[in-house]
């Protein structure tokens, strides 16, 4: 499988009147072509500025001090402005977790997914309406040449991810990042979407860069999975080594604290106390502070990436490693 | 011994007038709902948004008065009392917001935020006031030195046990809880989940417990009633509707619930389409269009609310005509 895109120790700041803090710190990871791949983490862990970096989507205070993102062979970071707006939204392409939000009010949602396929590609106008209604014939809106001309406020909010889903697809990009794309929506229409995006990413042949903080979400569609905690990443695994062999006392935590359908008795175990912000993280290792199974060497230096199996790595001294 | 029994609840909204139509359309957004909370038990409400299970929850507190219905609070007709004496009665059953961000004055301290109900009711005076604040914050696992603090200083997850100790501070015996950890990070809900029912086993608290989260709900709830569209559609005490779900409706959210485990995990769009629009619900049962088991009879005429079996109701012409 070859790689698609290697981040190699990115890392973006945001300066604050405490000074620059950290949001990402030193992340590296890859996606293959046509794999999917998922970022898990609570809020503020860093994942979907991981993301916003990928798209070079990071405006002041934020800036992206280090690293390198090779994007099909060239470094996503040298481009120039000009350069960029041709992968973005071309090659890479977002779906935000609000799509009422991201959907221009003022245009209809046929029209929207019509001007990305003219930005980017040289076609008349009706030929591009033809491509646009297709989007949307294959996001699976029910009647889309009537669909077109609807306002955003005159669709549901599955509806609305879908019309997200088409714009995002509308040039036939290489990666997709979907940043929380279900979590805005009602339970019975997530299944939907994530069904959608799983049959499309198969037929299409694209990679999925999926951000999400549920693991629920991650064991249906992704076939890697990258842990973030405070800015790193702690684990890195294929899926069902993630869940079936947790290493990093994080997931471990993740894991048990999600209330299970079938499995009711006892309390739930949880992870104690909170994320920490940028500005108190713990000496040594950042879980460390609420970390069970913590020991002296935690406080005192912050562990590596430390290989597992070939591809599992885990951020934890319990994993081995000379510190 | 029931401590709530509210009696056909309805609650209809004109939606707001046109500039160009006379009528403007009715939304029932409840429509005729029964609902009985037993001392000490917790009754789990689970629906789409829409579905009309917020705006109970604000008629059964009396944020709203109800179109149409009665409520019995400890025996005592809720709905009839005025002044002094309705504000006596709501000292008894009080509420937890989803948001713990929007739902706390930020200029208030939170001693104020919570001494300000024991104030109101008298229930403390002078020092006791203050000694009382601690109490309640060391009860919902917080230090008596938040008290001096603003809600900016504390995350979500602290936040939301600062609202559970103001509605615990006028000791009351019914407490609602709306989408009480849907705001929060996966590995801080279980500690709000664990918080809420080492309180309930304390203090003998009834709850309602409002989420779309159906693994939280198994856990929490002795009772689960299920609403689409303003309507209850089905009731049972939680083992035997996680087990043998009667409405199809109710199965179809439990199969859409993502497992979180890769093995068994595959995407599922258990049901078809979107919630209905509330000003136009389809003719016979408002589920029949997105119903995998819908006959002709679903299309014309409304099912009733039948019981079958000890504590069990559903809504559904399968089971009507076995009745």
């Amino acid at each position: 499988m070859d790689t698609l895109i290697d981040v190699r120790n990115l890392t973006t700041v945001f300066e604050t009147e405490q000074g620059g803090s950290r949001v990402v710190d030193g992340v590296s990871f890859h996606v293959d072509s046509a794999e999917a791949v998922g970022l898990v983490g609570e809020s503020g862990c860093g994942k979907s500025v991981t993301a916003l970096s990928i798209m070079r989507l990071i405006s002041s205070p934020g800036r992206i001090a280090g690293g390198e993102i090779l994007f099909e062979g060239r470094n996503l970071l040298a481009l120039s402005e000009k350069e960029m707006r041709k992968v973005r939204g071309n090659k890479i392409s977002i779906v935000f977790q609000e799509p009422l939000t991201s959907l221009n009010p003022v245009f209809t949602c046929g029209e929207q997914v019509r001007e990305a396929i003219a930005l980017h590609q040289k076609v008349s106008r009706s030929e591009s309406k033809t491509r646009a209604i297709e989007m949307l014939r294959l996001v699976r809106i029910p009647d889309p040449e009537k669909r077109y001309g609807a306002y955003p406020h005159q669709m549901s909010g599955g509806m609305r991810q879908r019309v997200m889903i088409a714009m995002a697809l509308s040039c036939e990009p290489r990666l997709l990042i979907a940043d929380e794309p279900t979590s805005a929506l009602d339970v019975s229409v997530q299944g939907q979407v994530i069904e959608l995006l799983c049959e499309l990413q198969a037929r299409l042949r694209m990679a999925v860069l999926l951000i999400t903080h549920d693991l629920a979400v991650v064991a249906q569609m992704a076939s890697r999975v990258i842990v973030m905690y405070a800015g790193s990443i702690v684990e890195e695994a294929p899926v069902r080594e993630l869940f079936d062999a947790t290493a990093h006392p994080y997931t471990q935590g993740l894991l048990g604290s999600i209330a299970r359908l079938g499995q009711r008795s006892g309390p739930l175990s949880t992870i104690p106390g909170n994320v920490p912000d940028p500005f108190g993280l713990p000496p040594g290792c950042r879980f460390s502070d609420r970390c069970p199974r913590r020991f002296e060497k935690c406080s005192s230096a912050e562990p590596p990436l430390i290989d597992i199996s070939p591809a599992h790595r885990s951020r934890c001294w319990l994993c081995g490693g000379r510190g | 011994m029931n401590i709530l029994e509210a009696q056909g609840i309805r609650k209809y909204y004109r939606s707001s007038a046109g500039l160009f139509f006379v009528t403007s359309p009715v939304v029932r957004a409840v429509d005729g709902v029964d609902l009985t909370l037993e001392k000490g038990k917790t009754v789990g409400l689970v629906g789409e948004s829409g579905c009309g299970k917020s705006t109970l929850a604000r008629v059964l507190i009396r944020l709203e008065e109800p179109t149409e219905g009665s409520i019995r609070l400890g025996g005592a007709d809720f709905l009839a009392l005025r002044g002094g004496e309705l504000r006596k009665a709501r000292r008894r059953i009080q509420m937890v917001f989803q948001d713990p961000y929007s739902s706390l004055n930020p200029r208030l301290s939170i001693g104020s935020t919570i001494a300000e109900g024991i104030r109101i009711h008298k229930l403390a005076r002078g020092a006791e006031v203050k000694e009382r604040v601690s109490r309640l914050l060391e009860k919902v696992g917080l230090p008596s030195s938040a008290s001096a603090k603003y809600p900016h200083e504390f995350s979500g997850g602290q936040r939301q046990r600062i609202g559970i100790a103001r509605a615990l501070a006028v000791e009351p015996e019914v407490l609602i809880a709306d989408e009480p950890v849907s705001a929060l990070d996966v590995s801080i809900r279980a500690q709000i989940i664990n918080l809420l029912e080492d309180l309930q086993t304390e203090m003998g608290l009834t709850y309602l417990f409002i989420a779309h989260d159906l693994g939280i709900v198994e856990h929490v709830s002795d009772v689960v009633v299920v609403m689409y569209c303003g309507k209850v559609v089905e009731q049972a005490p939680t083992g035997d509707i996680f087990r043998e779900p009667l409405h199809p409706y109710t199965a179809g959210l439990i199969a859409s619930v993502p497992v979180a485990d890769p093995a068994l995990a595959r995407a599922r769009a258990a049901i078809p389409g979107d919630v209905p629009s509330p000003v136009n619900l389809p003719s016979g049962c408002a589920f029949n269009p997105r119903c995998p088991r819908v006959m002709d009879i679903c299309r014309i005429e409304r099912p009733d609310l039948i019981q079958l079996g000890a504590g069990r109701l559903v809504r559904c012409w399968i089971h009507q005509k076995k009745a």
